[in-house]
């Protein structure tokens, strides 16, 4: 690949090719916005994993923003666009560091299209297809090759969507259980919501803060000096919390540290000079 | 049904402040949660019991005539009366017109949502006739004049020194200085001033868990007693009850309690199960002399051909509201509405309109953990969502709202605009969050910085930009 043509909106890129199942990375667009690095993390350790890995160039969002709106039109829309986009009929898997994102597509876009004579079979194969990465790298992989090393006490949110929606609860911790020098301790409510839940928390910020402020207790209480989770919207509020109360703990998604990478990017809500407070 | 949710927002600011409401929410989530989680963990066949549950209900819902009729056959059979009311009005109608055929002054009541839901406490009062609640917790927000904030623990805002408070206010005829710190000393009071209730009543109202269509039965579970004297020792027994809580058999009911108790509150079995069918038979030692159903529909028949049909498998457990981390945060009053929490949000904007529950549907995170617990496996997300949907297409949400959508949707489907934006986005917050990497107040975003700090991007750009930069360079390399 050496000819410099700029690439068709819809078509893919290709990172370092390998012979494994062809993986096409969904983004989502809470990384690409705000913590890049997440989805650097997933390439390196889906090539790790022994993946070929495209990143669709079209990729917007997902579009829970609408869907969860009551905006069904909008949602449907951006479902076909994104069927369009990831174009799964071109790869094994479509991989995303979010349980959310994948939720969304998983379960909802083939209902959403189930009208679309054009599109209802494509959405069945792409929500087929789809999964949250560290269940990918666990439940379809089967692979267990971290070679990460973090000296740090972590504990480990459970998303709402990857968890009750996708049944992602004990394999981040399996992965993470591989991370030399890690030590993981429970939170006393894991499972409970941190009160992001997408526009919820601008709606009813009083509600959110509530519930956020919860959250930050208990991570305070584990003792832990790193919490992790596997969706950027609720480590932006869990950040946001802890940054505000002056917090020294550090939130962080899980494939960072699975991916080596902790060290490289301030934590979230951290810049390069952020002294606790 | 009277409902108040339009004042949700400013609610909602005294709810999260409020330091009693804060403690007693915390008592709830270590209680009810864990005492389901210990009775769910006992019974391994827990999630089997579920799907039998789910499909009596769903059977009877489907045939819910022929069961409704069935019923009131058998009811009639038994020597009772069945009285049907479309709504709120024509319920607490018929309970005036049977309350005065008997000249009734008191009246003692076990604890009914349904009362609740048609404020019978309300008509009684208005036509000269005193309700007493023996339910302690309905008890004690009678005497605060307040709604219940739970469904199958009313007085849970309330706390113990609150109680004691109001015992003082109310029952003048002990001595003041009486000590009333233990609950034991609470409960023991409110036994004696009851006692005297019980047995001057001229009506006893209480409200059902369950209607058995094969035997013309009614069915009441308790912890206290309070149902069976409520509803054994006066003349007229009333249940005031709604349509759906109707099941085929004794045998389906045994299936819907062995669920109820555990998901509620973990029991086994609540301490009294009570049938009653017809009016005292001439052998019988005790039991009153009339007994009559009232079977409310307000809106549920609506509800029934509608996609919140689901809603009306609820039997009433509070797993969901438990659950609810909103609920938690909240407490049942914010709600406006006597059902709060999830079941709440959803058969509110049923039973009243959408505009009166105003923003309820929306007062969720969606985190599922209201349907993972749910006996009846009710899809609360999925309804909640459906609100949502009508909100938006009745033009009920915000022009906010919509604007914004209509702009994000126009550029999420338009990759290169998007990375533009995006770009722009991620430049301006990396660059007002500075060296602390966060913001504490941002353009367009107070909602989210009134309450936490908003984490910048780390400097670079967005993924897509610099992946596309890596590509470029891999490519050159090569």
């Amino acid at each position: 690949m050496t000819d410099s043509k700029p690439v068709e909106p819809a078509a893919a890129t290709t990172t370092a090719s390998a012979a494994g199942p062809r993986v096409a990375l969904l983004v989502t667009c809470l990384v690409d916005l705000f913590r890049p690095p997440v989805g650097f993390a997933a390439l390196r350790l889906l090539e790790q994993a022994g993946c070929a890995v495209t990143v669709p160039e079209a990729q917007t969002c997902c579009g829970q923003p609408a869907f969860n709106s009551g905006d069904r039109a909008t949602a449907t829309r951006q479902a076909r666009f994104m069927v369009e986009a990831l174009a799964a009929e071109a790869v094994d898997y479509v991989v995303a560091p979010s349980g959310s994102c994948a939720e969304m597509i998983r379960a909802h876009y083939p209902a959403l299209l189930a009208n679309d004579r054009a599109m209802a079979g494509r959405a069945r194969v792409l929500a087929d297809k789809t999964h949250e990465l560290t269940s990918f790298l666990v439940d379809v992989l089967g692979w267990t090759g971290i070679a990460a090393r973090l000296e740090a006490t972590a504990t480990y949110h459970d998303t709402c969507s990857g968890l009750r929606g996708l049944g992602v609860r004990e394999q981040p911790r399996r992965l993470l259980g591989q991370v030399e020098g890690l030590s993981v301790r429970e939170l006393s409510a894991p499972e409970e919501c941190c009160g992001f839940g997408g526009t919820f928390c601008v709606k009813y910020p009083d509600i959110s803060g509530r519930m956020v402020g919860d959250k930050a207790d208990d991570v305070v209480a584990s003792g832990a000096d790193l919490v992790l989770g596997g969706d950027m919207g609720c480590l932006l509020n869990i950040a946001g919390m802890l940054k505000r109360r002056g917090s020294a703990v550090q939130a962080r998604h899980v494939a960072e540290v699975l991916a080596g990478m902790a060290e490289e990017t301030p934590a979230i809500g951290e810049g390069p000079k952020s002294a606790p407070g | 049904m009277h409902v108040t949710s339009r004042a949700f927002k400013e609610n909602v600011r005294g709810a999260v402040t409020d330091p009693n409401l804060r403690q007693s929410l915390a008592t709830m989530k270590t209680g009810f949660r864990a005492n389901r989680a210990k009775a769910v963990a006992a019974l391994p066949e827990f999630e089997a019991l579920r799907d039998a549950g789910k499909a009596i209900k769903d059977h009877a819902l489907a045939h819910l005539d022929y069961y409704l009729e069935r019923f009131e056959e058998r009811v009639v059979a038994a020597g009772g009366h069945v009285h049907w009311a479309r709504d709120g009005d024509e319920a607490c109608r018929a309970v005036l017109d049977i309350c005065r055929a008997h000249a009734a002054r008191v009246v003692t009541k076990g604890k009914s949502m349904v009362a609740e839901e048609i404020a019978l406490n309300q008509a009684l009062e208005a036509a000269g006739i005193q309700p007493v609640e023996t339910d302690l917790g309905e008890y004690i927000i009678q005497l605060r004049q307040e709604l219940p904030s739970h469904i199958i623990a009313p007085a849970i805002h309330v706390r113990k020194h609150q109680v004691a408070d109001s015992f003082r206010a109310h029952h003048r005829q002990f001595p003041a200085d009486r000590p009333l710190e233990e609950p034991r000393d609470l409960l023991d009071e409110a036994r004696v001033v009851l006692r005297d209730r019980f047995l001057s009543a001229d009506v006893g109202i209480t409200g059902a868990n369950l209607l058995i269509a094969e035997t013309g039965s009614t069915i009441i579970v308790t912890n206290e007693g309070n149902g069976d004297l409520t509803q054994l020792l006066p003349r007229v027994h009333i249940v005031v009850t709604s349509i759906e809580k109707v099941v085929p058999t004794l045998e389906d009911a045994a299936t819907v309690l062995r669920l109820l108790a555990r998901s509620a509150t973990g029991q086994l079995m609540s301490s009294y199960t009570t049938l009653s069918t017809g009016p005292r038979r001439p052998d019988d030692p005790d039991g009153p002399e009339h007994f009559h159903v009232v079977l409310l529909d307000n809106g549920r028949s609506r509800m029934l051909g509608s996609e919140f049909r689901d809603a009306l498998r609820c039997i009433r457990c509070a797993a969901c509201i438990n659950h609810c981390p909103v609920y938690g945060a909240i407490g049942g009053h914010a709600y406006g509405s006597v059902y709060p929490g999830p079941i709440g949000s959803v058969i509110t904007p049923a039973l009243a309109s959408l505009e009166e529950a105003a923003g309820l549907p929306n007062a969720s995170t969606l985190c599922g953990r209201c349907e993972a617990v749910c006996p009846m496996r009710i899809p609360l997300p999925r309804m909640l969502r459906n609100w949502r949907e009508h909100e938006f297409a009745r033009h009920l949400a915000p022009a906010r709202v919509r604007w914004g959508l209509r702009i994000w949707s126009l550029a999420a489907r338009r990759p290169a605009l998007y990375r533009m934006g995006s770009g722009v986005t991620a430049r301006l917050l990396m660059w007002l969050g500075g060296r602390r990497g966060r913001l504490s107040w941002a353009p367009m975003a107070s909602a989210w910085t009134r309450v936490r700090d908003l984490p910048a991007p780390p400097p670079g750009g967005t993924f897509m930009t610099r992946f596309r930069t890596m590509q470029g360079q891999r490519r050159s390399r090569r």
